[in-house]
């Protein structure tokens, strides 16, 4: 047989099974239609205002503050979701103890409970004369309708982010790596801060990032705990809303395009850190 | 060796602590601290969803669903998971074949972009159909010149839910098909079957519960999504409020035991959802993929 | 350190993994612990670690009863199979992890950690890579950074759980007889678990032979090959063939021929004949030897290896010939085992 030299470029490699042309032609069709041609028209919008308008609508008080009341609440709660989400996952994988199975399940809540729903439960809660709330103003705490009542909102969708990242990782712990510490005379928190830490750092990474973008867009569970004072406690995406029934459309175009082109930014850091790290290290998560 | 066998605390006999346990106390205070965590932030709001719905008693509970604008919005809640889901499903199934069957340029990037939705926040969402078909835009004065009504009404409800839902289906078999690889199919190819006869006797088989995992997880947010549909919909009370935009109205005009019965709906659906995504995880863990993220 | 095991029992929920075991391991001896899978040889080294607490016995460090001191205390050198390095960390910081966390007291200066990895990385020949991840080595470099981190913390034993198993065959040879260069230039008191004979018989100083739990036998590598105390370590050492035959009168039968070996001071009797493959003389003649017909013969790598059956036992033994000896199928082989033992039912 003589061997056939390969094509210089070949957009597939060639393959028995049927199919491409249909299932990619069904995906590309779809992908355009329903998500690029929409966010295209986003971008031509935006760039149609002009730089100068596009500054002022962007560099406006009102809007500078929602949006850093959308990225700092966010980085906050992903915080806080960083901390206790390693923590469950850590108690989830490790430990045994009755109820587990339902808590592991309950993790999920967040994904599987529409954001509106969430929002009015937490309000009732935190809200000063809720379950909770009314313990805490005889102390002089107010979290409903402040700043810390959008962070809680946002622990609450985050949460599950964190946790279903790491606890994968941390599954696949292999168990003589600890063994290995422990015999080099490491202790139990030397061997957990010092070796199994910093292993899991790139999924904390990834759960913390994916946490956090899913905050900055949040709108459903935050505008009822938030009280949506302008300046104070007003995030981008009810801003958006505003602005949209306002019929203002150029500010709404020019919020959203900021909000994206920061949460792409982001995202891009992230992969970036993430393809480092598997280069350097050999994983990632 | 037997390593699995390692007593991880339990053993009260040992002699010296397991090398790789904490000890009881740092392990009862991480499981009370996680416990408390998950009671405050997770089952406390749950609790409450109920308790509020309750409050007046369950007559009136079943009085306040049975208001037409209320059984308006749930008819039109599954109308739009009816339409959504299929259509993300058969996208999903296309864009996993093509991905996961297949090695081509740019398969990186057509996936990067099929996730682009989870990254959007809902409110933008919303906001490009707005801009796409607003009476301002391009397609605007031409819509309207045909009497196409797609912004406050159902079309502009489902095109935001299939934005949003867009990607569940595809993430949970592009990985799924991935690990099966493409050796059943060949199998089946080499025996005679034609490419149909491949896809309905040996492929779907072996995806069926991760397909199904997928468009739980499509169907709940399909039907939960509030931040995207609210910018598209309007708000008209009895035409073009989903279930979610319901108990904003209804909370907004302080009738709140209307509100979180509606809202009792959304709960127990969601409930519902974790029970069947639980009972898939547990009993076909291998057919679905290892990726449980969303 | 010379390290005492004193009636060990061990049990995993109720099964015994360890019954009853004793040895001595002697100061700057590199021993071996070999046995097939669930012989308890893994869960005997862990214990020696401390990483397995016994359920009954006592484990002496020297003179000190350490049973009841942590692993972390016991101050031990342990290689696990699949290296167990820590990928987030260089080479340089998994050699010196030990050293680092050291409370301040006992802690030596940065200087003085840096230096000791660096030699020991030498030791080693590693030198060079002290910046490289885990993840950017070989297999077989990446168990010789396991040994450096292990030695580092100057470890009263060193223990290697099946420390090549991982390995493919090249590279563990080489790794072997560079462990026994290291071994003697180091003098560290050396545990290594295996299940490949050759292996242990090349390496170690002295073997531990075990099975289901228990210590078969403990010798020199010729000790444990030339006279196995037991039909298990004669069976799982080296090739062997077995024969059913019959004491009577200080000679050897199989039922009324005599094979010519006389077993002076045995009992009467039935009894099992175990002897290897070379250990044989071929012979001409009718008497006094064991007779069977060729039924395969195989050349494996420089002899020839003859399959008889042997029709007065009714079984089949191989022995090994030389490659000059061309044997034809059915053609009559006779010959006589010049080095043997025999086992009682």
């Amino acid at each position: 047989m003589t061997a056939r030299t390969a094509p210089l470029w070949q957009f597939r490699q060639p393959s028995v099974i049927p199919g491409f042309g249909l299932a990619l032609g069904v995906t590309l069709s779809w992908l355009i239609l329903i998500i690029l041609i929409p966010l295209s028209g986003l971008a031509w919008r935006s760039s149609a205002l002009g730089w100068g308008t596009f500054w002022t609508l962007a560099t406006d008080q009102r809007t500078i503050n929602a949006l850093r009341i959308s990225f700092g609440t966010a980085f906050v709660a992903a915080l806080i979701n960083v901390v206790f989400g390693v923590i469950l996952a850590w108690v989830l994988v490790r430990y045994r103890f009755p109820g587990k199975r339902v808590i592991d399940a309950m993790v999920d809540l967040p994904f599987a409970l529409p954001t509106a729903v969430a929002g009015i439960a937490l309000t009732t809660l935190y809200a000063p004369n809720g379950w909770i709330g009314s313990l805490l103003t005889p102390l002089g705490i107010k979290i409903a309708f402040t700043p810390i009542g959008i962070v809680f909102a946002l622990v609450f969708v985050g949460l599950p982010f964190v946790v279903r990242t790491v606890q994968p990782i941390m599954e696949e712990i292999d168990k003589e790596v600890e063994e290995a510490a422990a015999t080099l005379g490491a202790n139990r928190f030397q061997t957990i801060s010092r070796v199994l830490l910093p292993g899991l750092a790139p999924a904390v990474l990834t759960g913390f990032a994916l946490a956090f973008a899913r905050g900055v867009g949040e709108y459903g569970s935050v505008i009822f705990i938030a009280g949506n004072l302008p300046y104070v406690s007003e995030i981008a995406p009810l801003l958006i809303v505003i602005r949209l029934e306002e019929f203002n459309y150029p500010a709404a175009t020019a919020i959203a395009a900021v909000m994206l082109i920061i949460s792409f930014a982001m995202l891009l850091i992230i992969n970036m850190i993430q393809a480092w790290s598997r280069k350097r290290y050999g994983y990632g998560a | 060796m037997a390593h699995d066998a390692t007593t991880t605390g339990t053993g009260n006999t040992e002699l010296v602590r397991v090398a790789t346990s904490e000890s009881r106390f740092a392990r009862y205070g991480l499981i009370g601290i996680a416990l408390c965590f998950v009671a405050l932030f997770l089952v406390l709001p749950l609790a409450a969803v109920f308790t509020e719905a309750m409050r007046n008693g369950p007559g009136e509970f079943f009085t306040v669903l049975s208001d037409p604008e209320t059984f308006a919005a749930i008819e039109l809640t599954l109308l739009v998971a009816v339409i959504a889901v299929p259509l993300n499903l058969v996208f999903g199934v296309a864009a996993a074949w093509a991905i996961a069957k297949f090695e081509f340029k740019g398969k990186a990037f057509l996936t990067t972009l099929i996730d682009l939705p989870f990254s959007v926040s809902p409110v933008i969402s919303g906001l490009v159909f707005v801009l796409l078909f607003g009476s301002h835009s391009l397609l605007g004065p031409w819509l309207q010149s045909h009497g196409i009504q797609i912004l406050f009404a159902v079309p502009g409800i489902v095109l935001a839910t299939v934005f949003v839902t867009f990607p569940f289906v595809a993430r949970e078999l592009i990985p799924l098909m991935q690990e099966q690889g493409t050796s059943d199919e060949e199998a089946a190819l080499s025996l005679g079957a034609s490419g149909w006869q491949t896809f309905w006797y040996v492929t779907l088989p072996n995806i069926k519960w991760g397909l199904l995992y997928g468009v739980l997880l499509c169907n709940a947010r399909a039907m939960g999504e509030f931040g995207a549909v609210s910018v598209v919909s309007g708000h008209i009370r009895g035409l073009t409020n989903t279930m979610p935009l319901q108990v904003e109205i209804l909370y907004n005009e302080y009738n709140f035991v209307a509100a979180f019965a509606v809202a009792t709906l959304l709960a127990l659906l969601a409930l519902l959802t974790l029970v069947l995504k639980s009972l898939l995880e547990m009993k076909y863990s291998a057919q679905i993929a290892a990726s449980r993220r969303h | 350190m010379e390290v005492r095991v004193q009636n060990i029992r061990k049990e995993f929920s109720r099964f015994p993994a360890l019954n009853d075991v004793s040895l001595d391991i002697r100061s700057g001896e590199l021993i071996a612990l070999l046995g097939p899978s669930g012989s308890g040889k893994t869960t005997l080294l862990r214990l020696i670690a401390g990483l397995e607490s016994p359920t009954e016995g006592t484990v002496y460090f020297g003179n000190e009863d350490a049973s009841r001191k942590t692993v972390q205390q016991r101050n031990i050198g342990f290689v696990f199979q699949h290296y167990a390095l820590f990928r987030h960390m260089t080479v340089l910081d998994n050699v010196s992890f030990g050293l680092t966390i050291r409370p301040a007291g006992r802690r030596p200066s940065k200087d003085e950690i840096r230096k000791r990895a660096l030699e020991l990385l030498d030791l080693v020949q590693l030198s060079g890579l002290e910046k490289r991840y885990p993840a950017q080595l070989s297999g077989g470099q990446r168990q010789r950074v396991a040994l450096a981190r292990a030695m580092a913390v100057e470890p009263n034993v060193l223990l290697l759980d099946e420390p090549f198993g991982a390995l493919d065959a090249q590279v563990r040879k080489e790794l072997r007889r560079w462990l026994r260069e290291i071994h003697d230039r180091t003098g560290h008191t050396t545990v290594f678990v295996t299940h490949d004979q050759d292996e242990a018989l090349e390496l170690a100083d002295r073997v531990v032979v075990m099975s289901k739990g228990k210590i078969e036998q403990i010798g020199t590598p010729d000790e444990i090959y030339d006279t196995p105390n037991s039909p298990f370590v004669f069976g799982f050492i080296g090739e062997s063939n077995i024969l059913r035959v019959r004491v009577e009168n200080g000679q050897l039968w199989i039922k009324e021929h005599s094979i010519g070996v006389s077993a002076l001071g045995e009992a009467d009797g039935p009894a099992q004949l175990y002897f290897r493959p070379h250990d044989i003389e071929l012979l001409d003649g009718n008497g006094g030897c064991i007779a069977g017909l060729v039924a395969m013969t195989r050349r494996v790598a420089g002899t020839r290896h003859v399959e008889l059956d042997i029709g007065a036992a009714n079984s089949k033994v191989e022995i090994e010939l030389p490659p000059e000896k061309v044997t034809s199928d059915h053609s009559r082989i006779a010959f006589r085992p010049t080095r043997w033992k025999l086992f009682r039912d």
